[in-house]
């Protein structure tokens, strides 16, 4: 039980195109992961395999031991896989407190007519779920914001709210798809100083989809390298920095 | 130090829950109170006549609200609410023609059959989006005229002659007119209804649905069943629509298939954009409008009515972009800064 999630020989086609080939790697309990790859190697579509939006042709993918592929999207948030998105995808028009409340709709399970009729449960649920939310808010350093609109606000700020609203379900597991797109040196590290305050306070795992070598390689225990869709390299940041045949597909040709 | 900020925490905390419209501020109070007294008032400085328009506008802001539910809030277009006006209104006037049912007792039946229809049909219609919806709607209320006319059906529908129905008195003894008694017990199903919308709009349910609309994938990614959410808010809209037909047919004493034409949907779509989308005030307004331009139109220009009523849309689309509610919004916020400002 020492791995949260195992990825077991994963293959996805799209029409002819093979998009992942047979990829298979653990993910440490409590460890930052980090899987990395040029544009096009299969991040996406192996993060989008996890979050169940695509269904692999073969393989396996499982949850503290148990297979997710009959699992349906909608239900991974409860079993404890939590996620921001590569592009921000923020509910723009409900407020920043509104959005981290959203982010806890899977501990509840009020229905329609008790919401219509504010029955006395829902009373109480919506109470816990502001005074979480505000305490997210609050370790975040969003308070400020928490009445304004989502849309408006500064990219790293949205940043911040997803990151809030993934927490707010109480994730086992935090998938994190290319965090530092769009930010500063200096925004990115304090990104990944803020990943591992995350991890060490939440007790989590954290797997980190990324093309930004700096923040993987700063904080991840583990890294897995993808290059046209098979597994290249595994290993600490120091191994895989130093595999020749990283530094051919993926260095090489960036620097 | 330690005080102050836990003050301004708070403070920050109270207009979190006004911007998110979880809690009233003492302003929306007194305009809530203040529209409630006017409401009932209402029908004491105007004819019989008037109250009776001044029902159909609650009736039609019940409609707006139930149109407003689904695309406002959840982000789902229909030309098709027609369809589900004509359900209540036949369902109150057949129970009361045929089975000689109290119209009180139409209102609950009304609202379940919509809801249930509602529920059916949102669920095919979970895999269209945006302007397919809109077809598939419109291809609802285009059809429904002509089910209502159906020959096997002439013996609770009436076929083409459609349904009267008798207006009811007023109960207990009371010395009002039935005109007047007709627009209190609307104004206090429309006021329920409003309550109950707010509730569903303000906690779990309300913040799922909006989310929906805003983001669909990153909804279901926090755990939103987005497929039972979204047939759910489909019945839930066709019951408010429902119940506002059921009503309109017991303040019309009459329904006929004609009534619900195609046309229907669009002047409740109408009412909703002009009213304010996503907005529950809004939606009286929405009444108003449905009720009201069509008869300005006809005073500006007996002849060309209808060029004077798309005239009159296009002028509120360029002058009040957001609304009716949501220029008396922006009106109301730049009253207050200009008065802080100096």
């Amino acid at each position: 039980m020492s791995s949260i999630l195992e990825v077991r020989d994963v293959s996805v086609n799209f029409g002819g195109i093979v998009a992942l080939d047979g990829v298979s790697f653990d993910v440490p309990r409590g460890g930052i992961l980090g899987l990395i790859g040029p544009n096009g190697a299969g991040k996406t579509t192996l993060f989008n395999c996890l979050s169940r939006l695509y269904v692999p042709s073969s393989g396996d993918i499982l949850f503290d031991g148990k297979t997710i592929l009959s699992t349906p999207a909608h239900r991974m948030a409860q079993i404890g896989v939590g996620r921001t998105f590569q592009n921000l995808a923020l509910f723009h028009r409900l407020t920043v407190l509104d959005n981290v409340k959203v982010g806890a709709h899977c501990s509840s399970g009020t229905d329609f007519l008790s919401n219509a009729l504010r029955m006395p449960w829902v009373r109480r649920d919506e109470a816990r779920l502001e005074q979480k939310a505000w305490a997210l808010l609050e370790y975040l350093d969003l308070t400020d914001v928490a009445h304004l609109p989502a849309a408006g606000l500064p990219f790293g700020t949205q940043k911040r709210v997803e990151l809030a609203r993934a927490l707010a379900a109480e994730p086992k597991l935090l998938l994190l798809d290319e965090p530092a797109g769009g930010l500063n040196h200096e925004e990115v590290d304090e990104l990944g100083r803020l990943f591992q305050k995350i991890r060490d306070d939440k007790q989590l795992t954290v797997l980190l989809v990324e093309h930004h070598m700096s923040l993987v390689m700063a904080i991840s225990e583990q890294v897995v390298v993808l290059n046209f869709g098979r597994k290249i390299a595994e290993g600490t940041p120091a191994q895989v920095r130093a595999d020749p045949e990283v530094v051919h597909a993926y260095l090489g040709t960036k620097h | 130090m330690g005080v102050q900020s836990q003050s301004t925490n708070s403070r920050l905390r109270d207009l979190a829950a006004l911007a998110s419209g979880a809690k009233l501020s003492r302003l929306q109070w007194s305009g809530i109170v203040a529209a409630v007294v006017f409401g009932l008032l209402l029908p004491l400085l105007v004819s019989d006549y008037r109250t009776f328009q001044f029902t159909l506008v609650l009736v039609y802001g019940i409609a707006v609200l139930g149109l407003n539910i689904l695309t406002g809030f959840n982000g789902q277009f229909s030309l098709g609410h027609s369809a589900f006006y004509a359900i209540g209104a036949y369902t109150a006037a057949i129970m009361m023609d045929q089975w000689e049912f109290a119209y009180y007792w139409t209102l609950p039946a009304a609202g379940v059959i919509c809801l249930v229809a509602g529920f059916l049909f949102g669920l095919p219609a979970l895999r269209l989006e945006g302007l397919y919806l809109a077809l598939a709607t419109f291809a609802l209320s285009i059809a429904t005229p002509q089910f209502l006319k159906y020959d096997h059906l002439e013996k609770w529908t009436g076929g083409v002659q459609g349904v009267t129905i008798i207006k009811p008195d007023a109960p207990f003894g009371l010395q009002i007119s039935q005109d007047n008694w007709l627009y209190y017990f609307t104004f206090v199903v429309m006021l329920l209804l409003f309550f109950c919308a707010w509730n569903l709009l303000r906690g779990r349910t309300g913040r799922a649905l909006k989310a929906i609309r805003d983001n669909p994938i990153a909804a279901r990614a926090m755990g939103i069943n987005t497929a039972l959410y979204k047939s759910l808010t489909f019945g839930v809209s066709a019951l408010y629509t429902g119940v506002a037909g059921a009503l309109g047919a017991i303040a019309i004493q009459f329904v006929a298939p004609d009534s619900f034409t195609f046309f229907l949907s669009v002047a409740i779509l109408v009412g909703m954009v002009i009213g304010g989308i996503g907005s529950i005030p809004g939606s009286i307004f929405g009444g108003i409008v449905i009720v009201f331009i069509p008869n300005l139109a006809e005073k500006i220009s007996q002849a060309a009515a209808w060029a004077a009523y798309g005239t009159l849309l296009i002028l509120f689309m360029y002058f009040m972009p957001l609304g009716i509610w949501g220029f008396i919004r922006m009106g109301y916020a730049r009253l207050t800064r200009r008065r802080k400002a100096t």
